[in-house]
């Protein structure tokens, strides 16, 4: 295939995926914008005024990136692990692979498909989170480097998932025992230096507490740890994976014979 | 001419362990309407998901087109169009859609895929329902989406993998008089099929596959010539109560009013009809009792059985 003709390809991936989650707006973009809500309501001003500061921040302000990362990883997980595994259950992942894509771009594809979700509802919630807060970037430049990296690593993450998984079950293990226990526990509603020292070493294994402060950084300069390791442990990850998910891509892992 | 696909000791099995191709070789002539015929699990829909790239081979060499799907995989991909067996496709997309994005698959952009698109939705009848969602379309239909599917980058090889299993009889006969057409225009068809009369009516060549070995690869011509007997079904004008005593014919009655007749090769049905006129039975309407490559297809298959059995 000729760079163009690969060029179309990787835009029909995307404008595909793109076109599935709007299609289905009340699946993928609306409940984290009700979720998020809710949690600037409850947490953020019912609770929040109730407890003050939190590393010299309203509450609610120190919560928003953390919230917002949240919807930005659970979404960009989500968009890739149900659109692959849905090709592959419905077999229409056969349309890509009779045809000359290279794996490489079929990955990018799924990956910004992905990323064009997780980044989307993270716009949405930021939005949202406007009429509780008041934003300001400290550094836009790691704000959006964080966002970017990070939603790429969990649109990679879903993409291994849905290769690996062989019923619909396989497919929600991982969001709802992994990557929502280490959200909670990844510093979004605290500071991990209120933990005592046994458990903020336990905290410091937890690879979404480093892209939590990362964001946080950005938005409102402060960070438990520190965020050149923590983009550098992000993309470490990322090459790690896309390398991973190269190899099952030609091994034609759970998608041929 | 070229070969359009050249497959040489092709083997595979499975992880199960079963052994699914013994080693076949086939090729295809550039131009060719070729049938692969079966039983089932006789290791077609496997040769043709390894020249598809569905299925991964074990050893052995296949190309389309002179590309070799080990070293220009790509190369060999841009000359194939595909109409699998089952449906593929997103049931919740529209029928437009499948057809531009899967052209954009092979690096069509979207303004030259949607006339491409137009074009072959239109010839299979699928225009009108080019914005709804796949799941609406009947199971006929969603079949011509397949081959729309399929054809909408310009294959120079097409493969459909029983393309009218399950589609009602004027619908077959649309898609052979379409398929037809197609290989009229220069694109070179390979089919499975059951039904062994399509084989018959369209392909020139036919391959028979049987437990992972081919046991035949000739022209349809040839193949029905080995054909030894033929056996025909006659309706007579008046009911007769006894099958008539024919010098070089053998006969049997089915009802009063209808017989059945055997005629060798060599044989000719004139003689036949004398022979019942001189009995002073005239014959109003004749149809052939099976099809031909039917009796054939039965009899290479059974063959191969008893010899596995033996062995």
């Amino acid at each position: 295939m000729s760079p163009d003709a690969k060029l179309t390809a990787l835009s029909t991936i995307v404008v595909r995926e793109v076109r599935r989650f709007t299609r289905i707006w009340p699946q993928t973009l609306l409940p984290p914008a009700v979720t998020m809500t809710l949690y600037f309501v409850i947490f953020g001003n019912l609770i929040g005024s109730r407890i003050g500061q939190m590393d010299g921040h309203d509450y609610m302000a120190f919560i928003v990136p953390g919230l917002i990362m949240m919807s930005v990883i659970t979404s960009s997980y989500a968009n890739v692990v149900s659109s692959f595994f849905s090709m592959k259950f419905q077999r229409s992942i056969e349309e890509l692979l009779v045809s000359p894509v290279p794996n490489y771009i079929i990955l990018a594809g799924y990956v910004a498909g992905g990323m064009a979700r997780g980044l989307g509802v993270g716009l949405i919630v930021t939005v949202l989170s406007l009429g509780f807060t008041n934003l300001s970037l400290h550094h836009p430049a790691a704000t959006v480097l964080t966002v970017a990296l990070t939603s790429m690593l969990f649109s990679l993450g879903g993409f291994i998932n849905a290769m690996l998984a062989t019923k619909f079950d396989d497919i929600s293990i991982v969001p709802t025992f992994v990557l929502t226990p280490l959200t909670y526990l990844g510093g979004v509603f605290y500071s991990i230096q209120l933990l005592p020292d046994f458990w903020r070493a336990v905290s410091m294994a937890n690879p979404i507490l480093y892209m939590v402060n990362a964001f946080r950084y950005g938005i409102l300069g402060i960070s438990d740890v520190n965020v050149g390791v923590s983009l550098s442990m992000i993309v470490l990850f990322i090459v790690i994976l896309v390398v991973l998910c190269l190899r099952m891509l030609a091994r034609g892992r759970g998608i041929r014979h | 001419m070229t070969d359009a696909l050249k497959i040489e000791n092709l083997r595979k099995t499975y992880d199960s362990g079963f052994e699914a191709l013994k080693g076949i070789d086939l090729t295809v002539r550039e131009g060719d309407f070729f049938a692969l015929l079966g039983p089932n699990g006789a290791g077609k829909s496997t040769t043709l998901g390894i020249v598809c790239s569905l299925v991964n081979k074990t050893s052995g060499k296949v190309s389309v087109f002179g590309h070799d799907i080990d070293r220009d995989l790509s190369g060999a991909k841009m000359n194939l169009g595909v109409v699998p067996q089952e449906m593929n496709f997103n049931q919740f997309e529209k029928v437009i859609d499948i057809v531009v994005t899967q052209a954009g698959y092979y690096g069509i952009p979207a303004k030259r895929a949607r006339v491409s698109a137009e074009y072959y939705l239109k010839e299979l009848g699928l225009w009108d329902k080019r914005n709804e969602p796949a799941r609406m379309l009947s199971g006929g239909m969603k079949r011509r989406l397949m081959i729309a599917r399929a054809l909408v980058h310009e294959p120079k090889l097409l493969i459909l993998d029983e393309p009218t299993a399950g589609v009602d009889i004027e619908l077959r006969r649309s898609m052979w008089t379409f398929l037809q057409e197609m290989n009229r225009r220069g694109t070179t068809i390979i089919l499975t099929t059951h039904y062994l009369e399509e084989a018959e009516a369209l392909c020139r060549n036919i391959a028979i596959i049987d437990h992972g070995s081919i046991l035949q690869n000739t022209s349809t011509r040839d193949l029905l010539k080995q054909l030894s007997v033929e056996t025909f079904l006659l309706d007579l004008s008046e009911p007769v109560s006894e099958a008539p005593e024919l010098p070089d014919f053998d006969t049997r009655l089915v009802n009063e009013g209808q017989l059945e007749i055997d005629v060798r090769q060599g044989q000719n049905l004139n003689a036949a009809f004398s022979q019942l006129d001189a009995k002073g039975l005239r014959v109003v309407s004749m149809r052939t009792k099976a099809n031909r490559l039917e009796e054939l297809f039965l009899r290479m298959v059974q063959e191969n059985s008893r010899k596995g059995d033996k062995a």
